[in-house]
């Protein structure tokens, strides 16, 4: 398939969203446990909240520039009964009005008790809201990747690693920008975060690597006896009916030489699961707001490449119409 | 139930591009607007079509055979770009079969034209909808015209008549009994799409001549045949008769 920058984007920014708002959850239910320090909800919880819609938007945003008329995107809820992608065009505003009201209520104060369990552990407000957003949340992880795993002849999207994939990999770029904010806002928390962004980056290593273990040994189904019917191991292409270009020729293929498509399963694995394991690593020892950034720019880049590869890899079956001119 | 759809012999299409090129005309006339072309005379052209004619070479030389394929939308029983648009602009024709865009609620998403394994669908580049074959939808059921010409653009200029056009569901139709008979077959029927579009095998014409009905057996001339002479020593009537 031919990588659109739109949707590159979108998924890698919702997906970092995402991972934001459930690291910040994360750190809120295990202070509630006491097994971290409580953080001050105007500053950590409220900006953090901030961060997480504004990466959110962000991809909204980009998703806009993937559609021709994006002045129609409303009609897009429509068909949420067969669509994936219409259900994520509901998720996805609809997580990011939980987050906004969870982060309003930890910005505002308004926190009020609801219970408490055996008056030790305090259930407030913020906390049943952030339970309903962290749903959404991985609602919206299920919905982004089903768009492209239920195309069952796209080979490459269809198995439920996709959805793994797609869930682990916003987890562990959420969770390292959380560790970044952490360095920022709430320093107590540095180390809980990046020990989780580090555990899930290597989660996510193991995940989608067996993915691209398992794309590599496909055999594709269609073939060109079964695309034009007709029975002959011998079957070539001499004209695919005009030499000018189309939305065939161009939609289709990732159009970049074979050298670069390989060097990019190399570098992207690199740059999204070593580097930054080895950056926060060595960024634990300082706490330095610096070396987590840089963490993350790494890991970013790096999902870009990952999402580049993970569109240019699959390989559409009406490829086997327009082999040459 | 009735589904329209088209059957394409494969064993009479000779190639020549005039259902591309009608297709063409008809539906870029049409009141939903034109199938927007780019730098046509120009380098690197590009346009919308909804149907094309392409060549493939089966075996291997000497021994090879020529297809001409004709390929546009199958209108599938079981459409895969249909669910997944979030709009419903793409739908299925209840009455008909047809598989329609709407163009005024289709947003250019693309996400059917992923979903299509056939790569049937285009995106207009000038209206940025997404495009395919309407089976000529404007013209088929348009009573000003003569009956004979309510028919997709493509099936009327086809000069061998390689395109036949009518509903598949209904058992006693031209195109179902032809496709019971010449053993029609659907493209990629492992993705389910069950498309209603069919395409005819090329066919062979074979006559098996035996050894035997090179040569008459009963052939009346063997009676009047000069008869072999008998060897020297070999008794003739004439020996056995006198004394």
């Amino acid at each position: 398939m031919h990588p659109a920058f739109s949707v590159i984007f979108l998924t890698t920014l919702i997906g970092a969203g995402q991972g934001m708002f459930l690291a910040l959850y994360t750190g809120q239910i295990y202070s509630v446990f006491n097994l971290v320090p409580g953080q001050d909800s105007h500053t950590f919880y409220g900006y953090g909240s901030l961060l997480a819609l504004i990466f959110l938007a962000m991809g909204l945003l980009a998703s806009f520039f993937h559609l021709g008329h994006p002045e129609r995107a409303w009609r897009s809820a429509a068909k949420w009964r067969t669509s994936w992608l219409s259900r994520e065009v509901i998720v996805l505003p609809s997580f990011m009005g939980m987050t906004f009201i969870y982060g309003l209520a930890h910005f505002t104060g308004y926190n009020p008790v609801l219970f408490s369990i055996s008056d030790v552990y305090v259930v407030d407000l913020t906390l049943l809201l952030g339970f309903l957003a962290t749903g959404l949340a991985f609602l919206l992880f299920l919905c982004t990747a089903m768009i492209y795993a239920c195309i069952k002849f796209l080979q490459e999207w269809a198995t439920p690693l996709t959805v793994v994939n797609y869930t682990l990999l916003g987890l562990a770029s959420g969770f390292t920008l959380a560790t970044v904010f952490a360095s920022y806002a709430g320093i107590q928390l540095v180390s809980f975060y990046a020990g989780w962004a580090i555990t899930l980056t290597v989660i996510a290593a193991i995940t989608r690597t067996a993915s691209l273990l398992r794309n590599s040994r496909i055999k594709p189904k269609s073939t060109m006896t079964s695309a034009i019917g007709i029975r002959h191991t011998k079957i070539q292409q001499k004209s695919r009916g005009f030499m000018a270009g189309s939305f065939n020729t161009r939609e289709y293929f990732h159009n970049v030489s074979a050298a670069l498509f390989k060097s990019i399963k190399w570098i992207f694995p690199i740059l999204v699961f070593i580097l930054p394991v080895i950056i926060l690593s060595s960024g634990m020892a300082t706490n330095s707001f610096a070396i987590y950034a840089f963490a993350f720019a790494v890991q970013y880049v790096g999902l870009i490449a990952e999402r580049w590869f993970f569109f240019a890899q699959a390989n559409h079956p009406q490829n086997l119409y327009y082999q040459t001119i | 139930m009735k589904q329209l759809a088209l059957v394409i012999d494969l064993n009479v299409c000779v190639g020549c591009h005039a259902c591309v090129t009608s297709c063409k005309e008809w539906n870029t006339s049409g009141t939903a607007g034109s199938l927007s072309d780019f730098n046509p005379y120009e380098e690197d052209p590009t346009g919308t079509f909804f149907n094309r004619v392409q060549t493939f070479e089966i075996g291997e030389y000497p021994n090879t055979e020529t297809v001409h394929f004709p390929k546009s939308c199958l209108h599938c029983e079981e459409p895969p770009c249909v669910p997944v648009c979030p709009t419903g602009a793409s739908y299925k024709r209840e009455e008909d079969g047809i598989v329609l865009v709407d163009y005024d609620k289709c947003i250019g998403c693309k996400y059917c034209s992923w979903a299509c394994p056939y790569g049937a669908r285009e995106l207009d580049e000038n209206q940025k909808v997404m495009k395919k074959c309407t089976l000529c939808v404007d013209r088929i059921y348009d009573e000003t015209l003569p009956e004979a010409e309510r028919k997709p653009a493509c099936v009327l200029a086809c000069p061998t008549s390689a395109r036949l056009f009518g509903d598949v569901k209904d058992a006693d139709s031209v195109v179902s009994e032809t496709i019971r008979e010449n053993g029609g077959y659907q493209l990629m029927p492992e993705w389910g799409t069950k498309p209603a579009n069919h395409y005819l095998p090329r066919r062979k014409t074979r006559l098996t001549i035996h050894e035997d009905e090179l040569t008459r057996v009963d052939n009346p001339l063997n009676k009047e045949r000069q008869l072999p002479m008998p060897d020297e020593d070999e008794q003739t009537l004439d020996d056995v008769m006198s004394w």
